[in-house]
């Protein structure tokens, strides 16, 4: 990183203009299009879907895709194609909202230990040293085992099994930073703890920050999905792909659609923020040796 | 090397021993009186009073942790709440399954992810390397239930259609059965598992071989007119894949909790499907033994990692030593 010499606000412009280079890179190019029309059509979703997601038609159940039901009906006579749509919203403000969270807590606790270092910088580590000697799938169903099953439990153990590595991460670069020029500088002047966090040490912790919220991100949808599959996380009648996935196995030979459209449609979006987020560490990464 | 191997076994029992304290008390956090979970709402003070001293409920935290872990150590688990049967022979037998399916995945998904990832990494930025990695990045995108699901359409539904021998759908052995009569019903399973290790392993494969290609000794060899196999073979390899071996081992122990989700796609009874029984029925002592045996199994594939890394690269051990 040693091209970091300009003051903090250049390199938080710099830093928003690498991101535009995302779509210099083919394949991240087409993961990030891949997530922003995911996104539009969650959002939109609501708005367009022609059926609710849990409006049951008996008679019209079992229905292979026409003009009516584009994917069909599943064993409930629910239309798959409103419910895929109106999953979208469902796993990505859940897996997207438990990342965000995820990197607020590792971010400020990363800074804070990093920077001042000391006992408190010691505890916390050996803390999330020990945290992270569970693998994270299996902390994350302990932690559900315990809590119940619901959308809130979900959030909550992405928060906990995702805060202690975004931390660690954001730690690492903070000791890389905090004996250079410039923040030495900022302690002379006299600087308030909050500026030289943030304005000053911050920047340089930003494209190192971005990839790791790329890479939790996927893995955060991955997550939900498969603690829907599993039935452990999100509970029906929800419009969860894991879980629609699950409630159509049972039925599979008389309606593969309602599992091949949410099983697609998750595979698409996890391959998309995966070359998203590997576009991110091919950008920044060059840029660091 | 004896110096190295000791404080590293020592981190391994400081790390069990704080994980366990973990799984011990956020296993306390449950809303709820044990008590009232095993006997049902309609019990009485009495009973339940019986229950607790029984358990020992009534004692301090600490002092409770303390009992819990030597009777871990000793082998008495207790019993399932909800099988009411021993917990530690139904734990073994399912950790063995596990194992079984762990290991025939490693002997599929490494030589073949290692063989790949060499093959990119020596033809960097042509055709064959971005094919694979391409490839890679999208077979990690896709979620073990989603292949799993197309696998068993595939090799079993489809090859039964068409009259041709065909793989069972359905991995539900009995729990006892021998490793012979198991083989058929592991094998996609396993190939599931491979389809996630093999981008992972083979990346990392070819950015080691990326980064020996750059070193001098490599330029040396090429320059004094060796073959260009013998420079792969004697003189990349050898260092390219030294990361390789840790991240294998690292791999095994992610296995332990990465075929929870294959297991139960394949109805397989290993650990991972007893977990998610436990957590079900919300039956914590079971939930706490599959807990320690994966964290016990998890740092164990880490020291041998580190173990196995010194032994080859004896640069760790001097600047660790020192």
């Amino acid at each position: 990183m040693a091209t970091h010499t300009g003051a903090a606000p250049s390199r938080g412009r710099r830093f928003v203009s690498q991101l535009r280079r995302l779509y210099a890179v083919p394949t991240a190019a087409f993961g990030t299009t891949v997530f922003v029309l995911f996104l539009a059509l969650a959002l939109l979703g609501p708005w367009i879907a022609p059926y609710g997601a849990n409006q049951q038609d008996y008679q019209g159940a079992r229905m292979a895709p026409s003009s009516l039901h584009w994917f069909g009906t599943d064993h409930l006579g629910r239309d798959v194609f409103s419910r895929v749509l109106l999953g979208a919203g469902e796993i990505l403000w859940l897996s997207g909202g438990g990342t965000l969270l995820a990197v607020l807590c590792g971010t400020a606790i990363g800074l804070l230990s990093g920077y001042l270092g000391g006992w408190l910088d010691e505890l916390i580590m050996r803390l999330f040293d020990s945290l992270l000697a569970l693998p994270a799938l299996l902390l994350a169903l302990l932690m559900l085992g315990i809590l119940g099953a619901s959308a809130w439990s979900v959030l909550i153990v992405m928060v906990v099994v995702y805060t202690p590595i975004v931390a660690r991460v954001v730690r690492s670069v903070v000791l890389s930073v905090k004996t250079r020029g410039f923040v030495e500088a900022a302690r002379l002047q006299g600087e308030s703890l909050g500026w030289i966090l943030f304005r000053e040490i911050l920047p340089s912790v930003l494209p190192t920050l971005a990839v790791e919220t790329a890479v939790r991100f996927s893995y955060g949808i991955f997550l939900v999905a498969s603690l829907g599959f599993l039935g452990v996380g999100v509970q029906p009648p929800s419009p969860n792909w894991g879980l629609m996935v699950k409630e159509a196995r049972q039925t599979i030979s008389q309606t593969p659609w309602a599992l091949y459209y949410p099983a697609g449609a998750i595979s698409i979006l996890v391959i998309g923020v995966n070359l998203m987020a590997d576009g991110l560490k091919r950008i920044f990464q060059t840029r660091h040796d | 090397m004896l110096g190295y191997s000791l404080r590293r076994l020592g981190f391994l029992l400081l790390t069990v021993l704080l994980t366990s304290v973990i799984i011990f008390s956020v296993t306390q956090w449950l809303p709820g009186d044990v008590c009232r979970i095993i006997l049902g709402r309609e019990a009485g003070e009495k009973a339940l009073d019986a229950c607790r001293q029984d358990l020992g409920l009534e004692a301090p935290l600490p002092v409770q942790y303390l009992r819990w872990l030597a009777d871990f150590s000793g082998g008495d688990w207790g019993q399932s709440f909800s099988t009411r049967t021993d917990i530690f022979p139904l734990v073994m037998q399912r950790l063995l399954n596990s194992l079984r399916l762990a290991v025939l995945t490693l002997l599929i998904s490494v030589p073949l992810a290692v063989g790949l990832g060499v093959l990119a990494g020596l033809n960097e930025g042509k055709l064959v390397d971005n094919l694979i990695s391409i490839g890679s990045l999208s077979v990690v995108g896709l979620p073990e239930f989603v292949t799993g699901i197309l696998l068993i359409q595939l090799f079993s539904f489809e090859l039964r259609r068409w009259g041709l021998p065909s793989l069972p759908a359905n991995s539900s052995i009995r729990p006892e059965a021998g490793f012979v009569e198991s083989l058929p019903s592991l094998i996609l399973p396993a190939i599931t598992a491979t389809l996630v290790l093999l981008a992972y392993i083979a990346r990392l494969t070819r950015s080691g071989v990326l980064e020996e290609m750059k070193q001098s000794y490599v330029r040396t060899a090429d320059l004094k007119g060796l073959p260009r196999h013998i420079v792969v073979v004697r003189h990349i390899l050898p260092n390219a894949l030294l990361p390789t071996i840790t991240v294998i081992a690292i791999s095994f122990g992610w296995l332990i909790s990465g075929l929870v989700v294959i297991e139960n796609v394949f109805n397989y009874p290993g650990l991972g499907r007893l977990l998610v029984f436990a957590i079900d029925r919300r039956d914590l002592p079971l939930m706490q033994a599959v807990a320690l045996v994966t964290v016990v199994g998890f740092a164990l594939a880490n020291l041998v990692a580190d173990l196995v890394y010194a032994l080859l690269n004896p640069r760790i051990r001097y600047t660790e030593g020192n």
